[in-house]
């Protein structure tokens, strides 16, 4: 089944795109929302759970300190109001991976709610998203559907349920639709994503791994005519879990939409399941409004009510986040514009700040991610921060050329050992023999070898021309097969001949 | 000592205490008793000899080495099966939990296990604590032991009937709108129902999270306290568990034991009385009052106009809480699991056949009650107005404590009726609660203790409420009923009951 589809720029062109995003980000906290089971990625199945975890009969759910606190992190980063108090419900529905069969979140009353946040997209624009709220819930367990083709759960014999996901604590944030993004809308739906998962990593509440799962996206698309036009009929595509496929997936319906609306069709108000692999969507459950959680309080758990002073200490508390220290950044290494957009881009600002640390210079950290590294990554088919090789490696390799040890070619070759894994800067040195020849004796051998076999050289630069020198060093480089300084070289020959 | 299964709670660890019984003899002498008369009677769901013989084996072995031990460590105790013993089949008097082996305990029965009290087995009750007569569990009615014709109330009719046929000291019991006084009531034993919070839910399979609490159960109100201060205290697995300092009960109850109710301030609730109860309750009540009187109380008048909705508000709040809680009964995971016999096997499907097959028809009843109350669309007309109705109802009950101490009324309308005879009239049922009801539903403590004999020569009860976390007031006051009754009557009401004949 395929989707006729209409040119994007066309589609962009005819129609306003409006889009939402609910992100839910897996806190690292130690244990889970509501019971002691520790919670963490890659334990055997069924092992991190309790009588509550499970929903055993008789069971009860109390609140994870360290996970509202998490929560309120989240709300004040999103420059959202903390509520005064705030309280649980039950989302009543029937599924194996629900315990309980009624999941326990938040809500008419979320923990914050109305904020915005601040995304720079790849040139640099800023574009403000606001945000309706930001509220706690917990996870689901997770079904494996065996004996299907796809892993679904259409033509499965059986399924298998692991609870240890069952349980962990969620904060799940909502955008209001986020209008006047245009023809940017995929861009800009992604770079928010990007944007929160920098900040949920900075704010130390995730360690916020899309490939794992922890951060998820569920975008929410329609199309109207014009932009003072009303909204029009959404689609909500669930589990979008990378960057690039979450702007996919945006430009995915917008042309899908258009081409149905230019058809004088209708949109369908549904959930449509995303294909990494084809990179399409398809259709999923219809979301009537006839679907009825029958939501009510939480009754095993009294309200939440923040203590003001503890909610102030916070925010006072809170670190430095992504769009601030960039910017303090770029002011301390003095990188021009497109200099430090490169680097946001690149995912390098990190590497580079380990890397300056490790006492190299701004610009030399930067030529080095920028350049042999993103080459090499680029070429592995890996991130940056993927490549075996470390901000402190870097560092010590550069200081090594800053003391006159290496060349910059010397230093790409102990580079390479080094990210072929043979060691520290030091250590491929030593092993390659890669050390710049130092010593003058060797040095004028060589030379002294290269003016016998061209004699007609001295002359030339006894008489005033000093344009063969560059044959001598170049003969002497050669000799040395590269360890020699160049500049050391020039000076011996000019010795060497005028004396 | 001739017949142990006689002796109070208090009596008995009494005895233990100064080794002139060991709890091994204690606890076989009940099990004993429950192998003569609860064939009849059928109090137990499941009786757990060996653990209780160990248990009270270890006690002996404890005292023998001079260890110092809990007043009541040794005595024998039997355990309503809506409550979680590890190891021990729990299943709420449900189908749909047959043969269920929990792998924790609830947190009152890690401290009755701390306090090495033998726990003789699991009592009888309605399906998940729905019902006022026991005769919607799940295994089979239990019995009055006054009479066998007839209920021994509900949902607790299990701890109520083993307490009053001698087969247990001491029960715990959950009320969530009388589970545990109404059936102390007509079966002349004594029951409580602490405030709100007071013993951890932990462990309780929930009915309604916002109305249940556990209880003692027992033959006198010194033995109440007893127990209801073991089992007391803040919980952190249950968020709804006071942080509340335990009170002092049982010294109360010595206090109103010695007819100390000077001074206190008894408010007779106009709500709960006249129309709908038997004349001898209400009699019992009167001449129960005019004791109080007589022992110094000042008897005063209050009225609580709201607890005229106080069942239609329970008949809402109740259903909606319980449909959510029952819905993890699906066969995924423990208990009962039902296939379709024919058509696919899907999990949606397993779940419906299962609860289908598994649910008796008053769960079912009030699961589709709840479902219906919490739907978008009806949800503010029905539980947003019950919510309401409770919020008035807790206002009645502080005014009310302005000018009282503690307020009384009969426990239950009539005595205990015959099986079968309103289980066709659910509505005929539910009045059954009309007086306990407003103590849930407010948070309150309350207390059910004997009141006498009606025209039909069997027992009602009087019923003591206070406010919230003023329990003790309960036991001074209840502990003062009791002494000025049993006075009167030359002993305690159970003597009066008929022998039951032992089955073997």
């Amino acid at each position: 089944m395929s989707d006729t589809l209409v040119d994007y720029d066309d589609a962009v062109a005819r129609y306003d795109t409006v889009f939402g995003i609910e992100v839910h980000v897996e806190l690292g906290t130690r244990t889970k929302m509501f019971d002691a089971a520790e919670q963490g990625f890659g334990a055997d199945p069924n092992t991190q759970v309790t009588p509550v975890s499970l929903g055993l009969p008789g069971a009860l759910p109390a609140v994870n300190g360290t996970a509202v606190e998490y929560a309120i992190r989240i709300g004040l980063a999103l420059n959202c109001t903390i509520a005064e108090s705030c309280r649980f419900a039950r989302k009543n529905y029937f599924y194996p991976d629900v315990p309980k069969n009624f999941q326990t979140s938040q809500y008419d009353e979320p923990i914050a709610h109305d904020g915005w946040v601040d995304v720079e997209l790849e040139d640099g624009t800023v574009f403000r998203v606001d945000i309706e709220r930001a509220h706690m819930e917990e996870d689901a367990g997770k079904n494996t559907h065996v004996g299907g083709a796809t892993g679904r759960i259409h033509g499965a014999i059986y399924s298998l349920v692991d609870y240890n996901r069952a349980g962990v604590p969620l904060v799940e944030i909502v955008t209001r639709p986020v209008t006047g993004a245009g023809e940017r809308a995929p861009e800009v739906a992604r770079a928010y994503v990007q944007t929160l998962r920098d900040m949920f990593r900075a704010l130390e509440v995730s360690e916020a791994r899309m490939e794992r799962g922890n951060v998820r996206a569920d975008v929410n698309v329609s199309l109207r005519p014009s932009s003072d036009s009303p909204l029009g009929t959404r689609t909500e595509t669930k589990n979008v879990n990378s960057f690039r496929s979450i702007e996919r997936a945006v430009r995915y319906e917008i042309s899908r939409q258009a081409a149905v609306l230019d058809a004088g069709g209708q949109i369908v108000q549904e959930t449509r399941h995303w294909h990494e692999d084809t990179g399409h969507t398809t259709s999923g459950r219809i979301k009537s409004d006839a679907e009825d959680y029958r939501y009510f309080p939480e009754p095993d758990l009294v309200p939440i009510v923040p203590d003001r002073a503890w909610i102030e200490e916070i925010r006072a508390n809170l670190p430095e986040l992504p769009a601030a220290r960039r910017r303090r950044l770029q002011a301390d290494w003095g990188y021009a514009d497109p200099e430090m957009r490169d680097v946001v881009n690149a995912g390098a600002v990190e590497l580079i700040e380990l890397t300056v640390a490790a006492g190299s210079s701004p610009a030399a950290a930067r030529k080095w991610w920028m350049g042999e590294l993103a080459r090499t990554a680029k070429e592995r088919g890996v991130e940056l921060e993927e490549l075996p090789v470390t901000p402190q490696q870097i560092g010590a390799l550069q200081a090594l050329v800053d003391d006159g040890r290496l060349t910059d070619k010397l230093a790409r070759q102990v580079l390479e050992g080094v990210l072929a894994g043979e060691g520290d800067p030091e250590a491929v040195v030593a092993a390659r023999g890669l050390e710049v020849v130092s010593d003058d004796g060797p040095l004028l051998a060589a030379i002294d070898q290269a003016l016998a076999a061209q004699p007609d050289v001295v002359a030339k630069i006894q008489g005033g021309n000093l344009g063969p020198v560059g044959a001598i060093i170049g003969a002497v480089m050669k000799a040395t097969r590269g360890q020699a300084d160049a500049a050391r070289v020039r000076e011996l020959v000019l010795e060497r001949v005028q004396s | 000592m001739s017949d142990l299964t006689r002796l109070s709670a208090a009596a008995l660890a009494e005895a233990l205490t100064s080794g002139e019984v060991s709890s091994v003899e204690a606890t076989q002498a009940h099990l004993d008793r429950i192998a003569a008369v609860d064939g009849p009677v059928h109090a137990f769901l499941h009786v757990s000899s060996d653990e209780a013989l160990a248990t009270a084996r270890g006690v002996d072995e404890a005292r023998a080495k001079g260890e110092s031990l809990h007043p009541l460590a040794g005595v024998p105790i039997a355990v309503k099966d809506v409550v979680v013993t590890r190891g021990l089949p729990t299943t709420a008097g449900s189908r749909i939990l047959e043969g269920w082996i929990p792998p924790y305990d609830a947190t009152l029965v890690t401290k009755i296990k701390a306090a090495r009290l033998p726990i003789l087995g699991k009592t009888n009750m309605d399906e998940f604590a729905m019902g006022s007569s026991t005769e919607h569990s799940g295994y089979g009615n239990t019995h009055n032991p006054w009479d066998l014709d007839r209920i021994p109330g509900g949902s607790g009719g299990g701890s109520a009937a083993a307490v009053a046929a001698y087969e247990a000291p001491l029960a715990i019991g959950t009320d969530t709108g009388g589970s545990i006084r109404q059936p102390a009531a007509v079966t002349g034993t004594v029951g409580v129902k602490p405030t709100y919070g007071s013993v951890s839910r932990y462990g309780l399979i929930a009915l309604a999270s916002s109305l249940d609490q556990a209880g003692p159960v027992t033959r006198t109100v010194l033995d109440a306290a007893l127990l209801h201060e073991l089992i007391a205290g803040h919980d952190p697995h249950d968020s709804t568990s006071l942080t509340d300092p335990v009170g002092d009960y049982v010294a109360q109850a010595r206090r109103g034991l010695a007819g100390d109710v000077a001074g206190m301030r008894v408010g007779v609730v106009k709500e709960l009385s006249g129309e709908g109860y038997q004349p001898g309750v209400l009699a019992r009540f009167e001449e129960s009052l005019e004791l109080l009187r007589q022992a110094g109380a000042e008897i005063v008048e209050v009225s609580c106009p709201h607890f005229e909705y106080a069942l239609a508000a329970y008949y809402l709040i109740l259903p909606a809480e319980a449909s959510s809680n029952l819905a993890k009964f699906d066969g995924m995971r423990y208990g009962l699991r039902v296939e379709p016999t024919e058509g696919p096997v899907t999990a949606e499907r397993v779940m419906a056949a299962t609860r289908g097959q598994g649910f008796g028809d008053e769960v079912k009843r009030r699961i589709i009650l709840g479902t219906y109350a919490l739907s978008a669309g009806y949800y503010d007309a029905y539980y947003g107005s019950a919510q309401k109705v409770r919020t008035l109802i807790q206002r009645d009950f502080a005014a009310a404590f302005e000018e009282a101490d503690v307020l009384v009324s009969p426990t239950a309308p009539t005595t205990a009726f015959k099986l079968g005879e309103k289980l066709d009239d659910p509505l005929a049922m539910y009045l059954n609660d009309v007086a306990t009801i407003p103590a849930n539903l407010a948070g309150v403590p309350g207390m059910s203790v004997p009141s006498g004999l009606c025209e039909d020569g069997l027992p009602a009860g009087f019923q003591v409420i206070a406010p919230a976390r003023q329990d003790a007031r309960l036991y001074r006051v209840g502990a003062a009923v009791e002494a000025l009754l049993e006075a009167r009557w030359g002993g305690p009401i159970l003597t009066k009951a008929p022998e039951l004949e032992a089955s073997k």
